[in-house]
């Protein structure tokens, strides 16, 4: 290869880098500037760092709950929808039946409804049964888009399985239920950590539902996140450090799965 | 091996598969259809809950006429068409352009630098995304102006000026959204078979030949998914256009999820919010029909 091709190469590479990072740079070190540094015009790029804004959300209550309840919320619907969906996944890789096509694009698309769609009648119905402003409600709705997530992820992790497995146990005498649970759960368990932690992902991510369905309670930390934007003076070291904080875990999530990360977009679109 | 019609020798009984697909299909009823015939219904009535001693009769089409000939909606949606015809192409060909970089041979440790990076884009929160917007963009000390002063141009307030505001969503979605598109065409590329494209490059040596007649078949599919995709998100497209805009200034960014839930929740009319709902609902499920036909047909 000729060298300054490879050095064009280089570069190009280079500039991916900076293009992918470069917000994520700029909002973790603003997260580490003073207000007076973080308004300064032109933008500084070089500056004295403080610890100060995490310090303030560190100490916000109102931040450290929000943490919390996303923490709950999307653990325990990741939990939920790997719970439900990965027997309909069994269902749908080894069992032959009629309909199961369709329901099978069923599952997938309701990965596409816009969330305003259904935000508009659970408000309604989740006011009329008292459950505005709790964790259930986000929980429940968060399984739309997180059971066809983990029902198309483990459907096709149990497809590589090799089926001469159940066959030999099923000679032996074992249930269904019992296969599942011995052979398919255990084989099976990449794939249902990739499902787990895209789902894990997209419910900590969440804004729509969760700043129409929570009050006060149960603000996850997108709402509270923007819930600073209002003011005259907005607090943006303090609000740089949040975002940090939301971002920080779910981006090294997504770095284990990042092998898996377009598969899971496009529902297996490519192979 | 000996099969009858009644117990077919699959070694599983008639009702096992309901079993496990109960729990899964029972929840997402409950949780998806279930509130969609609700918005249905609601469609049909005047339902303003900040008016609650008017009741919540039902009205007929009144809101399904009153949103088709409401030029407010049409123009959201017309917007959100145009906000999709602005991203897409850039986002597809700087994707290609990627993906191309991440293919060619050589450069190990900044290649796969280059490809972990990518995913940091995709996991970023979208109402963080939106942040950060706000703080680039900003008038005063924005680092999107310092940007536009070092190539010699003045700066200008992108969040308070209609097309700066459009401008300014559509860069934070082509940040967000390029990485997935240049992974979708990588996995694409690498669909080549190694002696074909060795064999083209040692026929020719013009790379836009070899883009052309050997690597652009294996870049169709994911073409296809792209745009089908990208469609539906843009549709659902909400945080980070309501952190950074709130569909403002005027209506300059008011993609259809923003200005619906303005409709729903700032205005609390929910009937007519559930009417325009529908009438996404129906545009997605359109959408993801053609996904599927055109995307896994071979499944079926």
């Amino acid at each position: 290869m000729r060298p300054s091709s490879s050095i064009l190469h280089a570069l190009g590479l280079c500039a991916v880098i900076i293009f992918s990072m470069f917000p994520f740079y700029w909002m973790v070190t603003a997260s580490f500037k003073t207000q007076t540094d973080i308004l300064a015009s032109p933008p500084l790029w070089f500056f004295m760092p403080t610890l100060d804004n995490y310090r303030a959300i560190f100490a916000d209550s109102k931040v450290i709950g929000a943490v919390g309840n996303s923490l709950i919320v999307a653990s325990c619907t990741t939990a939920l929808a790997v719970l439900l969906g990965a027997p309909a996944a069994y269902a749908l890789a080894r069992f032959e039946f009629r309909g199961k096509g369709d329901l099978w694009f069923w599952f997938i698309s309701n990965r596409m409804i816009s969330p305003i769609v259904l935000a508009l009648p659970v408000y309604i119905l989740a006011m009329q049964a008292r459950l505005l402003d709790t964790h259930l409600v986000l929980i429940l709705i968060y399984l739309t888009f997180n059971l066809p997530i983990v029902v198309w992820i483990c459907t096709d992790q149990f497809k590589s399985i090799p089926s001469d497995l159940e066959q030999a146990a099923r000679l032996d005498g074992a249930d269904q239920f019992t296969i599942f649970r011995k052979i398919y759960l255990p084989l099976g368990a990449p794939g249902i950590a990739v499902s787990a932690i895209f789902s894990f992902i997209f419910s900590w991510n969440e804004l729509l539902y969760a700043l129409v369905l929570t009050r006060k309670n149960v603000q996850t930390a997108p709402v509270v996140a923007t819930s600073f934007m209002s003011g005259y003076e907005l607090p943006w070291g303090k609000i740089m450090a949040t975002g940090t904080v939301i971002v920080l875990p779910v981006t090294i999530f997504a770095l284990i799965v990042s092998r898996h990360m377009v598969r899971g977009l496009t529902m297996g679109a490519t192979k | 091996m000996a099969q009858t019609t009644a117990t077919p020798n699959r070694g599983y009984g008639r009702w096992t598969p309901l079993w496990f697909l109960a729990p899964a299909v029972l929840t997402l009823f409950l949780i998806g259809i279930y509130p969609t015939i609700f918005a249905l219904v609601t469609s049909f009535r005047q339902y303003n809950i900040t008016r609650p001693r008017d009741g919540f009769p039902f009205i007929g089409f009144e809101n399904y006429i009153n949103v088709l000939s409401d030029s407010t909606f049409w123009s959201s949606l017309l917007l959100t068409a145009r906000f999709y015809v602005t991203v897409l192409p850039i986002q597809i060909v700087l994707g290609v352009a990627i993906a191309l970089l991440l293919h060619k041979p050589g450069m190990g440790f900044l290649k796969s630098l280059a490809r972990v990076t990518l995913v940091v884009p995709l996991a970023t929160t979208y109402a963080v995304v939106g942040l950060i917007g706000r703080l680039i963009f900003n008038r005063d000390f924005g680092v999107a102006n310092q940007f536009l002063n070092w190539i010699g141009f003045p700066g200008f307030d992108w969040l308070g000026s209609q097309s700066g505001a459009f401008a300014a969503i559509a860069i934070m979605d082509i940040w967000q959204w390029t990485p997935f598109c240049a992974l979708l065409f990588l996995a694409g590329l690498s669909m080549v078979p190694g002696e074909i494209e060795e064999a083209a490059r040692l026929e020719t040596s013009s790379k836009l030949a070899l883009l052309r007649y050997v690597q652009l078949p294996y870049l169709l599919p994911g073409l296809t998914a792209v745009m089908i995709l990208r469609s539906a998100d843009v549709l659902k497209l909400f945080d980070m256009v309501f952190v950074m805009t709130r569909g403002g200034p005027g209506s300059a960014t008011d993609l259809v999820s923003v200005y619906i839930q303005r409709v729903g929740f700032r205005v609390f009319d929910l009937g007519t919010a559930s009417a325009q709902a529908i009438l996404l609902l129906i545009l997605t499920i359109v959408i993801s029909r053609l996904y599927i036909r055109l995307i896994y047909r071979e499944v079926n």
